[in-house]
């Protein structure tokens, strides 16, 4: 098995092949969502007259904002655990300078990096997000209530390729390699697990954001944040 | 799973503790003529008919975090029993429904029914309060829908929506009592002031007045004051004699489609007949809900097709224009109970505290109040599910009885008639010696009463 892992063939394929299998599930996938979700939304007559444009972003913009929403104002530990798990999730995959030199690479693009200690910072803030989250969702009995495995499942998801990494770039547990594909793999899979999984209210929250701030906004007059 | 399924068990304890184990007929026996082979076809049906856009979508996107919890009533005043939080009921009912593709017992849909239909009253709170602004009433209410086409539906309930269907009104009304009522009103009011006048279909009227079934039957005297209020401000107004001139609709809470959209046909064809200029309607919230929010769209209209305007904007522009004068402002310390329905679905708020300072003198606010004030957990049907249902009711809004403790009046204002009763019901359990007003009752004691009306 670590021999496998260690292969060159092996690493060849995820850093390969699989890249682009990843993306083509995740960028494909998440668009047909979108798009029978839109479809179905046309067999309900009455649900697309009622977005509005205006409404749909004022929601939106209150709830991005950390203490944005009176939801968020009552709960300030979430939210700022939300908040910094969510950008360091986001962001750090992407402005992470050896993740640029891999698409310079590949494709000849690149953009700004982040200092690699900042990054390093980021990727812990996820791995401890991840453990937060997980001893609320045991411990918090509203949120016990209506866990269910594929909710641990999730959280594992966001949390292997960050911790991988971390340990990859620091060298730690695993020779530098092996390490390094399981990072690759593990990364992969969350791409993958996005269109088919509840990480899609990544894609979709903006539209549900979107249709009950229309909806508080310009049929009910009153604030929905 | 697991985790989930032993907690639900525990929860379910702890409910038959405060109210022990609640018989319904329309439940009990309903669930009887089931079969699982039934549920899954019926279901089916229902949830293709549906679309599933909303639904699908909403339980696809909901990452189980638990945030909306502290939105509901019902959590909040069952000591943080999790079995209520907004997402724990839909836990209960429609997840399993969709992941089982309708494959559930009987005995499921006993308990969804009585979750669907007593456990939330459709406030919307919990929109507000989901990051997603994931919509719980709308999945509850399909949720009815769902009960409703397997005939399990609350008995008390059943029965409005049963008197909707035959007699085009709440609580069984025959035509001529209608007409014998609003007559009996005109007579009565001559006390108040000098020749009033209640006009039945008279065509081209600026404004038809509508009142829910209850009021006839029930509270005749608030069509009286209604109508005192009219003369008095000079309003060219009318009731029609003939069907529709009932504006509410149970048959939108059991999840009866077909009937709620006959019954709002009727009304908006009402004022069509009577070449009305607008409807108003009295103070009732789910009334308005129903030709605002839900009947009109499953009309496929977008807006209702005459304006309607509820009683808070009605008084709100009587007193701005000073159509109504107030003679001696009421002077008991009162607080404002925001009805869901035209508050947090339709943005009352200000014109409701204009009235409210325009006619009192010492007004306290609740805490929190507007569009994030508690429901009176009377609404959404939940009242109408009876006598069965009540003590539950009442316990599950103790946040209302400390939020109302909290402002130290005595007269609670609440223009919507389940606000009204279910309010009062809270109040008689926690024992907070308040009462509920209509707004129409204060006005009719402290509007000034022009000379040529004053009787001799
Ligand atoms: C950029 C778009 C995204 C937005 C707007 C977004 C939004 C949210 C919101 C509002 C919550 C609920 C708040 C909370 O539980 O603290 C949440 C929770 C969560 N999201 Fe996201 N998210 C996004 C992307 C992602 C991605 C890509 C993942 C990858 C796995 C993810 C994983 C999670 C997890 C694990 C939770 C916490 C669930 C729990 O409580 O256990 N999110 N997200
Ligand atoms: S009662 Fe209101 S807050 Fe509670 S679940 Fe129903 S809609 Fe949400
Ligand atoms: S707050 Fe929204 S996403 Fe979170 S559990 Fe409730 S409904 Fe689901």
């Amino acid at each position: 098995m670590f021999e496998f892992l260690m292969s060159e063939a092996v690493y060849k394929f995820v850093r390969g092949p699989l890249v682009w299998i990843a993306f083509f599930v995740c960028i494909v996938g998440s668009a047909y969502r979108i798009y029978s979700m839109i479809s179905l939304a046309k067999k309900e007559k009455v649900l697309l007259p009622y977005l509005s444009l205006k409404y749909g972003l004022r929601s939106i913009l209150h709830w991005i904002i950390p203490f944005g929403s009176i939801n968020w104002r009552r709960h300030p530990i979430i939210t700022i655990v939300t908040f910094l798990f969510h950008i360091c999730l986001v962001f750090t995959p992407i402005f992470l300078l050896s993740h640029n030199i891999l698409w310079y690479e590949s494709w000849g693009i690149s953009w700004w990096t982040l200092p690699e200690s900042t990054a390093d910072i980021m990727t812990l803030i996820v791995v401890f997000s991840c453990v937060f989250f997980l001893f609320r969702r045991i411990i918090a009995s509203e949120v016990r209530f209506v866990t269910y495995p594929s909710d641990f499942l999730i959280l594992t998801i966001a949390f292997l390729p960050f911790i991988t990494g971390f340990l990859a770039y620091h060298q730690l547990l695993l020779p530098y390699r092996a390490m390094t594909i399981l990072h690759i793999l593990f990364g992969e899979a969350m791409l993958i697990a996005i269109p088919f999984s509840r990480i899609i209210h990544m894609v979709f929250g903006w539209f549900t954001r979107a249709y009950t701030g229309s909806e508080f906004g310009m049929v009910r007059h009153v604030r929905d944040y | 799973m697991a985790v989930a399924e032993k907690k639900m068990a525990v929860a379910e304890k702890k409910t038959e503790k405060a109210w022990g184990k609640i018989v319904d007929a329309g439940l009990d026996e309903g669930i009887k003529k089931l079969t699982p082979e039934k549920i899954e076809k019926v279901i089916n049906k229902a949830l293709a008919a549906m679309g599933g856009a909303r639904l699908k979508t909403y339980v696809d996107t909901c990452i189980h975090c638990g945030l909306c919890s502290e939105a509901c009533h019902h959590y909040l005043s069952n000591d943080r029993d999790p079995s209520f939080a907004p997402v724990a009921k839909v836990k209960q009912t429609m997840w399993p429904i969709l992941k089982n593709k309708g494959r559930v017992t009987p005995e499921f849909i006993r308990r969804a029914a009585e979750i669907a239909y007593t456990e939330c009253n459709l406030c919307k709170r919990c929109s507000m309060y989901c990051p997603f602004g994931i919509d719980m009433a709308y999945i509850l209410l399909s949720v009815r829908r769902i009960c409703h086409l397997l005939g399990v539906t609350p008995l008390y309930l059943q029965d409005t929506a049963h008197s909707h269907a035959v007699t085009m009104n709440q609580m069984w009304v025959k035509q001529d009592d209608w007409i014998d009522t609003v007559q009996w009103q005109e007579e009565e009011i001559r006390a108040e002031i000098k020749n009033p006048r209640i006009p039945i279909d008279k065509e081209g009227a600026d404004i038809m007045y509508s009142v829910i079934g209850p009021e006839p039957k029930f509270q005749a005297q608030l069509m009286g004051q209604a109508a005192i209020i009219m003369n008095v401000a000079g309003i060219n107004w009318t009731y029609p004699s003939f069907d529709g001139w009932d504006n509410s609709d149970m048959a939108m809470y059991s999840g009866d489609h077909e009937i709620m959209g006959r019954v709002k046909r009727a009304h908006f064809e009402a004022a069509f007949r009577l070449k009305a200029k607008k409807i108003v309607m009295g103070e009732c919230g789910h009334a308005f809900r129903s030709i605002y929010d839900v009947g009109n769209r499953w009309l496929g209209l977008k807006m209702p097709p005459v304006p309607v305007i509820h009683a808070i904007q009605f008084y709100y522009e009587l007193l701005r224009e000073g159509r109504i004068k107030i003679a001696k402002k009421f002077k008991e310390p009162v607080t404002l109970h925001d009805p869901c329905n035209v508050i947090r679905g339709r943005g009352l708020g200000e014109m409701a505290r204009y009235v409210t300072n325009a006619i009192c003198e010492d007004f306290t606010e609740m805490q929190p109040n507007r569009e994030y004030n508690f429901c009176c957990c009377a609404g959404g049907g939940v009242i109408n599910c009876g006598p069965p249902w009540a003590k539950k009711r009442a316990i599950s809004n103790r946040v209302k009885a400390e939020q109302m403790k909290e402002t130290g009046a005595h007269i609670v204002i609440t223009p919507c008639h389940n606000c009204h009763s279910g309010i009062e019901d809270i109040i008689k359990y926690y024992k907070l010696g308040m009462h509920t007003k209509f707004f129409s009752e204060i006005l009719v004691e402290v509007m000034e009463i022009p000379e040529e009306f004053k009787v001799g």
